[in-house]
């Protein structure tokens, strides 16, 4: 946990009280919407279609119990009852009042929560591995870095009006966990042959209208100099990036339009102006920030308790434990995915009941921690061992112990036509039908992984090229259609997925799916032959034929 | 969501109404005939050729404190006067979403 | 529209000169970039002070030969959201270490007028007499720093050494 010392504190602080004037000033009409928008949007509040939408910051996805009460309270208190975990390690409220903004941003201060620069033209939450910390192998904690950055990001005097937004999301994993290809800067967390800590820099990558996978720019950056590194890339997209047309003002476009090769000496000539300066870390800074987050008194614990080996006699059990719990970097402790995927259900969501039971859950099994992934789970990242049968029958009862972490029905979607002022089709409806029809476990598990990603617009925030199995639903002639891709994904290997076939209607769109897995179990070699291998294997072509062939 | 400006080349194609969210609480509303808004769509004006339209939406344009986002949306209107969104997207914001929510806790 | 310098509201005594207006005799003036880059020598021997209109697309290094020279260059806000300005009044700050006004033109509001002052701006086109006469209370809005710019102010990060160090003194 990174724990807001006084000065953090202070600014959320003023950063409420500031926003509490600009809402007066809109309620009076001091300000115009035109004025006013900007600064709502720099406070993470959007209007969708039946009301505001209010989206708050989990920066790297770390939560403590005490804020993911606050969040259960703002859900209770000025919302519906429910929140929705989205892509980017935020939360949104659906049917946020203006008037009522301040107090509830005011009431997540308290806990050290805020909602700056989730939207708006300026730099977004800061995401990281949901594993960070916890996951064996790993350089370091990427949270230290993420934190550094967040800081270093917040009310940026420079930069917060950019050409667009601008995400940052860090790892310090081989396997990429936190989608850093497809972020606007991506960072890696390595060791140069000195053993210096440093970062692999990418840049360029993002989805929506025209996706790109980043391009590594710089192959090592020392720790000290990340700070003017990511300001000279900052630096050199203010003031060339387009304004001219918004779907052309990402970064990624002026990287493909300059080329990365220019683009890098652009950025190489800025930061060698920079590098030296008061931006440069010193070890004492890092330390200080290191200090502050705080890491479980762990136990010494055997690798295989007895309350597992009685519980392995369960195979509900067995099946969650399987799907669920990821091995931890400490012996006797696991890390456990809690599944936001019900079957039926919206992908994403929790209500303010389950986060107040999950809450209670941390503080007795996980050292009052919580995480937020980007596939739109949570996690609980120090489970003893001895406790997962434990755990396990308080999340059952809950509905938080779905085994399909991974699993076909653990679908990445955005709100789509159901809330969102820019989709053309409905999300939600699609997701909920594909969990019903792979709700079978067993099913489920002899598909083994596949990512199915929805998004409702071109925009992407459902991630839908970077899914194994793509869905965008677009509008022809007022119906809603959806166009369905295959081959995409999100991790370091990073792809973007390819067209099968033309567009089919909202009722459809489930049957090819199905379509899809089939031809797949048809065509792999061995049960152990992942959805991702088949059609890397053999191209998306095949899967073409068998699928399209009787429409 | 298309601002008003660009809707102004629009020509409706039919029965239309002006609808926008309410500022202080962001709830759907929509342009009444008394120059006010009203969160039922029974009450909306309806327009019918785009000069109509056009001028309803500058009236709603010009109350910045009341509403914001103001657009046409088209509408159906039944045998029996009763008036019904035109479109999906309308239809969602006029009765909700399509899925549950869940129960209020 | 009032302009705000050292902190209130002052009168302007620059006269703004279009590409095309006649120059006058004497008084101080403020001209658009291209026709200062064209009659730089003619508009610096006159007696008045003379300051430029940069616009935010063109690269302010061309400036640089004249800093010691302007009075005042004033940088371009033609819509708030358009942030390209910022970098530019850094740069100048930082790098070229211009010391004479710096202003901001164009929409030039309230709420933006933390970040104005971080980049080095110290005067003010503002648009509406209400901000304009808010300028005080919201230039002390926020007293926590996260970044270091040219202006100074301490950040986030040194405050908390500098905490840590004075702590450390007393145990």
């Amino acid at each position: 946990m990174y724990a807001y010392d006084e000065i953090d504190r202070t600014l959320v602080n003023e950063r409420v009280s500031e926003f509490r004037d600009q809402v007066k000033r809109r309620l009076s009409g001091e300000l115009t919407e035109d004025e006013f928008k900007i600064l709502r949007l720099q406070n993470g509040v959007y209007l969708q279609l039946h009301a505001y939408m209010f989206r708050v910051a989990i920066p790297y996805g770390t939560l403590a119990t005490n804020q993911l009460r606050a969040l259960a309270h703002v859900a209770r208190k000025y919302d519906r009852g429910y929140g929705h975990f989205t892509t980017r390690q935020n939360i949104q409220f659906n049917w946020i009042k203006l008037a009522e903004l301040p107090d509830a941003l005011e009431d997540l201060a308290k806990v050290g929560i805020h909602a700056m620069q989730t939207s708006g033209n300026n730099m977004r939450n800061v995401t990281s591995d949901q594993w960070a910390g916890v996951a064996p192998g790993e350089i370091e904690d990427p949270r230290i870095w993420s934190e550094l950055i967040r800081q270093h990001t917040t009310l940026h005097p420079e930069f917060s009006f950019l050409p667009r937004k601008f995400k940052i999301a860090i790892t310090a994993s081989d396997h990429d966990r936190a989608a850093i290809k497809i972020h606007d800067i991506g960072l890696r967390l390595i060791r140069n042959e000195k053993g210096e800590t440093g970062f692999e820099v990418l840049v360029g990558g993002g989805l929506g209208r025209t996706p790109f996978i980043a391009k590594t720019i710089k192959h090592f950056v020392h720790g000290r100099d990340i700070l003017s590194y990511i300001e000279a890339i900052l630096r050199v997209y203010n003031q060339y990036g387009r304004r001219d047309n918004i779907y052309k003002a990402r970064i990624k476009i002026l990287v493909h339009e300059l080329g990365i090769e220019k683009f890098s000496r652009e950025v190489e000539e800025e930061w060698q102006q920079i590098r030296n300066s008061s931006l440069q870390i010193d070890d004492e800074v890092i330390e200080d920030i290191r200090s502050r987050f705080t890491y479980p008194a762990y136990e010494k614990l055997p690798h295989m308790p007895d309350e597992l080996r009685q519980a392995a006699a369960d195979p509900d059990f067995e099946a969650w434990r399987k799907n669920s719990v990821a091995p931890h970097k400490v012996q006797g402790y696991s890390i456990v995915t809690i599944s936001l995927k019900p079957t039926g259900g919206p992908p994403g969501d929790a209500t303010a009941k389950q986060m107040d039971a999950l809450a209670d859950l941390a503080d007795q099994y996980s050292f009052g921690e919580i995480r937020v992934g980007h596939e739109q789970n949570l996690a609980l990242p120090h489970v003893a061992k001895r406790d997962l049968p434990a755990l396990w029958k308080a999340l059952d009862k809950l509905g938080l112990a779905t085994p399909n972490v991974n699993l076909i029905t653990d679908i990445i979607a955005c709100p789509g036509l159901d809330y969102c002022s820019l989709a053309n089709a409905r999300s939600i409806p699609i997701a909920q039908e594909l969990t019903r029809r792979f709700a079978n476990h067993e099913l489920a598990n002899l598909i083994g992984r596949l990512h199915i990603n929805i998004s409702g617009c071109i925009n992407a925030c459902g991630h839908h090229h970077v899914g194994h199995i793509g869905i965008l639903g677009v509008e022809k002639n007022g119906e809603e259609v959806y166009q369905i891709t295959i081959g995409g994904r999100a991790d370091e290997n990073a792809t973007l997925g390819t067209l099968i076939g033309p567009g089919v209607k909202f009722d459809e769109v489930a049957d090819v799916v199905e379509d899809v897995v089939e031809a797949y179990l048809a065509l792999r070699e061995r049960p152990e032959e992942l959805f991702m291998d088949t059609v890397k294997r053999l191209g998306v072509e095949p899967f073409k034929e068998r699928v399209y062939a009787t429409r | 969501m298309t601002s008003p400006l660009e809707q102004k080349k629009i020509r409706i194609a039919g029965p239309s109404v002006v609808t926008a969210n309410r500022t202080w609480d962001g709830i759907v509303v929509y342009r009444t005939a008394a120059r006010a808004w009203s969160a039922e769509l029974s009450e909306a004006a309806i327009v019918r050729n785009s000069e109509e339209a056009k001028a309803l939406l500058a009236e709603a344009v010009a109350d910045d404190v009341g509403a914001i986002g103001p657009y046409i949306a088209p509408v159906q209107i039944g045998a029996d006067g009763r008036i019904v969104p035109g479109n999906l997207r309308e239809q969602i914001r006029r009765t909700g979403v399509t899925i549950g929510q869940p129960a209020q806790v | 529209m009032p302009l705000v310098s050292g902190g209130k509201i002052t009168g302007d005594g620059f006269v703004k000169l279009a590409v095309d207006t006649p120059l006058p005799e004497g008084g101080d003036i403020l001209v658009p970039a291209e026709r200062f880059l064209a009659e730089a020598d003619a508009l610096l021997e006159r007696s008045g002070k003379v300051g430029v209109i940069w616009p935010n697309n063109r690269d302010i290094a061309e400036l640089v030969p004249y800093l010691g020279k302007v009075a005042a260059v004033a940088l371009v806000f033609p819509t708030f959201r358009d942030g390209r300005a910022y970098s530019q009044a850094r740069l100048l700050r930082e790098r070229y270490n211009y010391r004479g006004e710096l202003r901001a033109t164009g929409q030039v509001l309230r709420d933006q007028f933390v970040f104005m002052l971080r980049a080095g701006f110290d005067a003010f086109e503002v648009k509406k007499q209400a901000d304009a006469e808010a300028f005080m209370q919201t230039a002390k809005r926020y007293s926590v720093f996260y970044q270091p710019t040219g202006d100074g102010r301490i950040t986030a990060l040194h405050r908390r050494m500098q905490l840590r160090h004075s702590e450390g003194v007393g145990t």
